[in-house]
């Protein structure tokens, strides 16, 4: 088909098409595509918006846009131009963006995307051919294909039960709050085009606006699909498709939508406001250079979820970090997680840690039974055992390691929280343990404490935690 | 330079940010959820853009469309997410879009579970979706790397406009370690020439993977194996440790390569030599270096969280010349340091 007249926004010759012909378009006769381009592109030139379009082409016949159209251009996966519009209306909200689509890319394959840019009201412009079959692939059966047509898979004519209706997107779409534009116009007589070549300028106005997401639907003709003259298809894309499709407005919020009301910047890159915000946000652990390195422990805590049985090994690891050491802690994770017990693993090391995962425990804190009966078998000889007998009624069964017993969620009780348990076992076993001195986690534990009403009471339960082991030490 | 304890997926994202990524799109998968979480709150607080998508789907391809408008992106998820971007993937490659796509992986195949494995690595390494193409995959093992190669994948995804993934595990993801947080800098690359940022200077640019004509396309193809041609060169990244001596090294990458590091000390305690070599990239996969130690070294053990995938390349660069072993455990399993030792005994016991 030629195109004569070719407004501005198409090239003159198509350069970027391969083969013969570089005058005309690889559409059929009688299709409707090269209608909407030349549609769409005088009304790019004459909004003066060619410069910054971003026309986003799908899979079908429509393809090839950027063989006519003198614009930017990304061209998308089948079904996904919705995205990959979001995508790009967001890096540039000042880029006008048209999403460019056919019924199998649009309503079958790319439904979700269809709908869910249509439900953000991406403030981008939908095009939508309807022409009730699929062009490119040979004439299949599309989701807008009627009751009854013949197409290639549907060699009988579609039938309801079997193939399901002909889908109504604009009805559909109309029903979503976000859409500001939603109209169905055909590429029928004269008067049908003036009313399309009306809609999409609308729709395009509306984007450069900042009004919101359009979604202009198109009956279109598809001769070669249908195996028909042009004027035959015509005549039956007027009378059979608007019996099924409509025309008209289905949804018009243009004038309610505040203009920029729907851009969503994306600012450009500020390496040192991002810095700057990163240690804020962040923030940083900052040595304690008069504490020397604790030694070398590899730690399991567990207990129930809940107990605060996670951030005590956080803890243990923030104090061990101040003080110089290389840490990892890891919460459990894969089988470990089974049985309703949670637990992490703490590595305190001079050098360079390897497997975070501790599978010879130097030190283990259980605060419930399963715990204990699970984990004491792999301390290693020699090491430490914390147990919170409020929680664990048996006794712990090895004598070749350390135990030390402290009742330390009734200890919590009686300061009036059982929350703070964890942190009275973490004042035992740094009495057990003599990792840290007394005076060095006093003056650390404020700095780990995120909500500072919570200090002071901290501070007690460690105290308690460390003076009941330190009494059982010398008594 | 601030230091911090953070978990691996967190520091994905301050590496991401630090190296001036702007836009995020994400889908919710576990053990990938927090890498959404920490963009949820950084990215718009920065000026960025988050958007949730409806589908692992649609979030590569609005990844597609900021990163083909010039804007570093990104997006992560786990393995079943992983699968669901292998299209997008292609389409990068094919149109040659600079993105970054992590893949916290998980147990498979199917809805396999949430625990770690490291069984995407085919997928991740040999292309994944349709055509010739590959990510650019690199394979961090401490909270420390997930920043840093998160970083290095913004610079090789643009230096190859190829998109670049972080192929991790749930393990190095949920794991906290200091984070030196890195300065940002300015970056010195400039968009203009290829992508379409709408804008006139980029008008004339096409982003596009479709060559209807045979001879182009595998013109095109060329021009795409040139850059990983290139790749195999400049950009292979591995790490080794006592190998200098070894009579067997263990080829690991991810969590795994950490278990094996401490093993080390233990296995040579007993007077066996063995070494260690890391993948950092696993696409380009250091063939030539292993090629080369295995003129040294005639044996080699693999381990992986996997019924073995990453044991291929291993046998392809050595296999030849050494006898490669492989010791995986998947499901969530991961080898312990004791079944490693066991697998030394055992290999290093055996004649010739
Ligand atoms: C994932 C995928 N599935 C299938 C195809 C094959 N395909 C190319 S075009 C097309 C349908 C096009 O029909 P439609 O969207 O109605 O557009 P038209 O060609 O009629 O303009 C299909 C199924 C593809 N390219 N990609």
């Amino acid at each position: 088909m030629k195109v004569y007249e070719k407004p501005n926004a198409l090239y003159g010759t198509f350069e970027r098409k391969t083969g013969p012909a570089l005058e005309s378009t690889h559409y059929c006769q009688g299709c409707s595509h090269g209608n909407v381009h030349k549609m769409i592109a005088e009304a790019l030139v004459d909004f003066g918006v060619q410069d910054r379009t971003v026309f986003v082409s799908p899979v079908g016949c429509a393809v090839f846009g950027f063989y006519y159209f003198d614009t930017g251009h990304i061209q998308a996966a089948h079904g996904r131009a919705p995205a990959v519009a979001t995508g790009i209306k967001r890096a540039n909200p000042n880029s006008i963006v048209l999403s460019y689509q056919g019924d199998g890319d649009l309503a079958a394959i790319g439904t979700a995307e269809t709908i869910h840019a249509a439900n953000r009201g991406e403030n981008i412009t939908v095009i939508f051919i309807n022409n009730a079959i699929y062009g490119m692939t040979g004439g299949q059966m599309a989701p807008t294909t009627l009751i009854e047509q013949h197409t290639t898979t549907t060699p009988g004519g579609r039938v309801e039960g079997i193939h399901g209706n002909p889908i109504r997107m604009c009805e559909m779409i109309s029903t979503l709050t976000a859409p500001t534009y939603v109209e169905r116009v055909a590429i029928g007589n004269s008067k049908h085009i003036m009313k399309a070549r009306k809609a999409i300028r609308k729709a395009l106005q509306i984007q450069i606006e900042g009004r919101g997401y359009s979604f202009i639907e198109i009956l279109s003709t598809c001769p070669s699909g249908w195996k028909m003259t042009p004027p035959d298809a015509r005549d039956w894309m007027l009378e059979h498709m608007t019996k099924v499709f409509p025309l008209g407005v289905f949804k018009d919020e243009s004038k309610a939508r505040e203009p920029g009301s729907w851009d969503r910047v994306i600012k450009p890159f500020e390496p040192e406001a991002v810095g700057a915000y990163l240690k804020d946000f962040v923030g940083a652990t900052v040595a304690d250079p008069s504490q020397s390195k604790p030694q070398e422990m590899h730690c399991k805590f567990a207990g129930f979820g809940g107990q605060g049985i996670l951030t005590m090994g956080l803890f243990w690891a923030q104090l061990a970090m101040r003080a110089g050491s290389k840490v990892s802690w890891i919460p459990s994770y894969g089988p470990e997680m089974r049985g309703g017990t949670a637990n992490c693993q703490v590595n305190i090391a001079d050098e360079r840690i390897g497997t975070p995962l501790v599978e010879e425990p130097t030190m283990l804190a259980v605060m419930n039974q399963p715990s204990l009966e699970k984990f004491e078998a792999e301390v290693v000889p020699g090491g430490v055992l914390l147990v919170d007998t409020s929680m664990v009624k048996t006794a712990p069964t090895r004598t070749d390691i350390k135990t030390v017993l402290i009742p330390a969620s009734e200890m919590a009780n009686q300061m009036g929280t059982s929350k703070v348990a964890n942190v009275i076992l973490l004042g035992a076993l740094t009495a057990a343990t003599d990792a840290f001195p007394f005076e060095y986690v006093i003056k650390t534990l404020p700095e780990l404490i995120k909500k500072k009403s919570l200090v002071e009471m901290n501070i007690e339960a460690f105290t308690r935690g460390y003076q009941y082991v330190r009494e059982q030490q010398n008594g | 330079m601030a230091t911090q304890l953070m978990k691996g997926n967190d520091a994905i994202i301050i590496g991401a940010l630090a190296a001036g990524c702007r836009a995020y799109f994400g889908y919710p998968i576990t053990p990938a959820s927090e890498i959404a979480h920490a963009a949820a709150i950084h990215f718009p607080a920065l000026g960025g853009t988050f958007i949730q998508a409806e589908s692992e789907v649609s979030a590569v391809n609005m990844l597609y469309g900021t990163a083909g408008m010039g804007i570093r992106s990104m997006t992560a998820t786990a393995s079943p997410g992983f699968s669901l971007k292998q299209e997008g993937l292609s389409y990068c490659a094919g149109a040659e879009v600079p993105a970054v796509v992590v893949d916290v992986q998980r147990g498979g195949p199917g809805l396999g579970n949430i625990a770690p494995e490291q069984s995407d690595y085919f997928q991740a390494t040999k292309g994944g979706g349709h055509g010739n193409y590959r990510l650019i995959v690199l394979a961090p093992n401490s909270a420390q790397e997930m920043c840093d190669l998160t970083g290095l994948a913004f610079e090789l995804a643009e230096k190859y406009r190829n998109p670049a993934c972080i192929l991790t595990d749930g393990f190095v993801g949920q794991m906290m370690e200091s984070v030196d947080i890195p300065e940002p800098k300015a970056l010195t690359t400039d968009h203009r020439s290829w992508a379409v940022d709408g804008t006139p200077a980029t008008r004339g640019n096409l982003i596009n993977s479709i060559y209807l004509d045979p001879y182009e396309l595998e013109a095109h193809n060329l021009k795409l194996q040139a850059k990983y041609e290139r790749c195999e060169v400049e950009d292979v990244r591995f790490e080794e440790s006592d190998i200098e001596d070894a009579d067997l090294i263990v080829v690991a990458y991810g969590i795994v390569s950490r278990v094996a590091l401490s093993t080390i000390a233990l296995a040579r305690a007993k007077g066996q030599k063995v070494g260690i070599f890391r993948p950092i990239t696993l696409y380009p996969f250091p063939t030539k270096r292993l090629a080369q130690l295995a003129e040294k070294t005639k044996k080699f053990l693999v381990s992986e969280l996997s019924t073995g995938q990453m044991v291929e390349d291993v046998k392809l660069a050595v296999g030849h010349t050494a006898q490669v072993r492989f010791f995986g455990r998947c499901g969530g399993v991961v080898p312990t340091g004791n079944e490693l030792l066991d697998q030394y005994d055992a290999i290093l016991g055996e004649e010739g």
